[in-house]
């Protein structure tokens, strides 16, 4: 009997569990239909513009060092990673133009997301979460204003606009840090470094990962306003919020990499045909 | 709509959380230009009538209406006319932290009558309604700048900027954590609100002085339901223990016996 009833209450905290996770997604997505139904008014409008420059900076510009930063050591450590290697090989020419490969398809545009995620949506969930526990989001709405509008819509367009772009930031500075120690620490030869990488990196390359980035940046924005928006009350809601906000994204980024390199792989494939690295 | 007829009425509601229920059946009707105050111990549910004055709650049974309008029922779009008319005063006084003091006065203004106010009438507008509160001087200080007193003043001078003024302003704890001359400050413009600008308050407040003061009328919220209702002064005389020991600030004998336990 004792048996039956534990078991009777195991299952039912496990369907509660499931109930309440899937409760949280369906509101997850009702807030994000709801957040992305103002983006093509927001966009026509100067008032909408108002408010993404001031998140524009905030997210983006001030970004950029922890991002060039982040980048550059990519670069630096897969060099020194694979130089004995690739040297022992005999591939020690073609490095560089590997090296770039991962950083534009893979690395940049996850480490900076992973980053992003970090700097960014710890922040945004952070501010979000104390307007909620200080009541200025019901203030906005007993004005009559859309707090969803006001504050998430910029927010999610900073962060979908600019993470491609710091994304490319963090490209350049890779492959300049790889190359700096390539050539600088190694010894290597600097014109066949940048001609296999002239000759193996293609803009294909490159695309996939800023389309990559602009996923990531999306999923950063939601998720990080998302979180704010439906904190606990106190020091410690807020605190929770950041958390799960970095968590979340950081498994979404890594979720929507490999769902979105099977699906770009899969359109290489069938437009390009197979191509050797080596 | 005569004049006789009430601003807000709330017919039966009542709300839950969870397991405890927080408004049980109340009835209130709050007739126009006159000062309604609740008052009634922490958690017993004033905060969460007045949001449903303003539609930020609903009730889980009976009714809303403002102005003859029932508003309960109204989604998030057909109720911003209703807000228009309508300014709350937040316990935290709810102000924008990235925005200066004038942006925030302004805001309401910025975002309900653009069109109709050209940004130099609001920009006006927002500074008379500073100088209301005596905070001219102010404008490009950040809330965080501000004393607890000086952000409650912003929040009251945020709640009049509107033109045509408020129909109502809903004012939850105006004077709680101010020094008795700040409340006093506090309490005198509400009061001159009511009586100059005729607008209707409805205001929650522990604050028994500043209910006499500031009150045309009082009622005593307990366990989800008024106890006590009438003028100021009756009420303060009331016989009922629960309301007596409640104005005269006496502790209830199952607290007593809680602290002894």
């Amino acid at each position: 009997m004792a048996r039956s009833n534990a078991l009777t209450a195991a299952l039912a905290g496990f369907g509660a569990g499931t109930l309440a996770t899937l409760a949280n997604f369906g509101r997850f997505w009702l807030f994000s239909l709801h957040a992305l139904s103002f983006v093509p008014v927001e966009l026509v409008t100067v008032r909408g513009w108002r408010r993404l420059l001031p998140q524009c900076f905030h997210i983006g510009a001030c970004s950029v060092p922890v991002i060039m930063l982040t980048g550059m050591f990519i670069g630096m450590v897969l060099i020194v990673q694979g130089y004995e290697q690739f040297d022992a090989a005999g591939l020690r020419d073609r490095l560089g133009a590997i090296v770039n490969i991962s950083i534009a398809a893979e690395l940049g545009p996850v480490l900076a997301g992973v980053m992003l995620a970090g700097r960014v949506g710890g922040a945004l969930a952070a501010e979000l979460g104390t307007m909620n526990v200080t009541e200025q989001l019901l203030a906005l709405r007993s004005m009559g204003a859309d707090p969803v509008r006001h504050l998430v819509v910029p927010r999610f367009l900073a962060c979908l606009f600019l993470t491609p772009l710091l994304t490319a930031y963090a490209d350049l500075l890779g492959a300049l840090g790889a190359f700096g120690i390539f050539v600088g620490v190694y010894g290597g030869p600097p014109e066949p470094y940048w001609a296999f990488t002239r000759e193996i990196v293609q803009l294909w390359d490159l695309g996939t990962g800023l389309i990559k980035a602009l996923f990531f940046g999306a999923a950063i924005g939601l998720v990080s306003c998302y979180k704010g928006f439906h904190c606990r009350p106190g020091a410690e809601g807020v605190g929770q919020a950041c958390t799960q906000s970095f968590v979340v994204s950081f498994i979404l980024i890594l979720m929507l990499d490999f769902f979105l390199n099977v699906v770009l792989n899969g359109l290489y494939s069938v437009w390009y045909g197979y191509r050797s690295l080596i | 709509m005569s004049d006789t007829d009430p601003i807000i009425e709330l017919r039966g509601v009542t709300k839950t959380f969870g397991r405890q229920r927080v408004l049980d059946e109340i009835d209130l009707r709050v007739e126009r230009g006159r000062n309604t105050v609740i008052v009634g111990r922490s958690g017993t549910g004033k905060s969460v009538l007045l949001k449903h004055i303003v539609g930020l709650l609903r009730p889980d049974r009976g009714a809303v209406y403002f102005a003859g309008q029932r508003i309960d029922t109204l989604g998030e779009r057909a109720l911003v006319p209703i807000r228009q008319q309508i300014s709350f005063v937040f316990q935290l006084n709810a102000l924008f932290d990235s925005m200066t003091v004038l942006e925030n006065v302004a805001f309401p203004m910025t975002e309900n009558q653009r069109g109709r106010l050209d940004h130099r009438k609001i920009r006006a507008l927002a500074e008379r309604c500073l100088e209301m509160v005596g905070l001219r001087g102010f404008e490009r200080k950040r809330p965080a700048e501000l004393s607890g007193g000086e952000r409650k003043r912003v929040a009251l001078a945020r709640a009049i900027a509107l033109d045509p003024p408020p129909r109502v302003i809903l004012y939850d704890e105006p004077t709680a954590g101010l020094d008795p001359q700040r409340s006093d400050a506090i309490n005198k413009l509400i009061r001159r609100l009511q009586e100059h600008v005729h607008v209707t308050g409805v205001i929650v407040t522990h604050d028994m002085k500043s209910a006499a003061e500031v009150g045309d009328r009082l009622l005593v919220l307990w366990n989800g339901r008024f106890i006590a209702d009438g003028p100021p002064t009756e009420v303060l005389q009331a016989r009922d223990e629960h309301v007596r020991r409640f104005v005269q600030g006496i502790a209830e004998p199952e607290d007593l016996r809680l602290i002894n336990a």
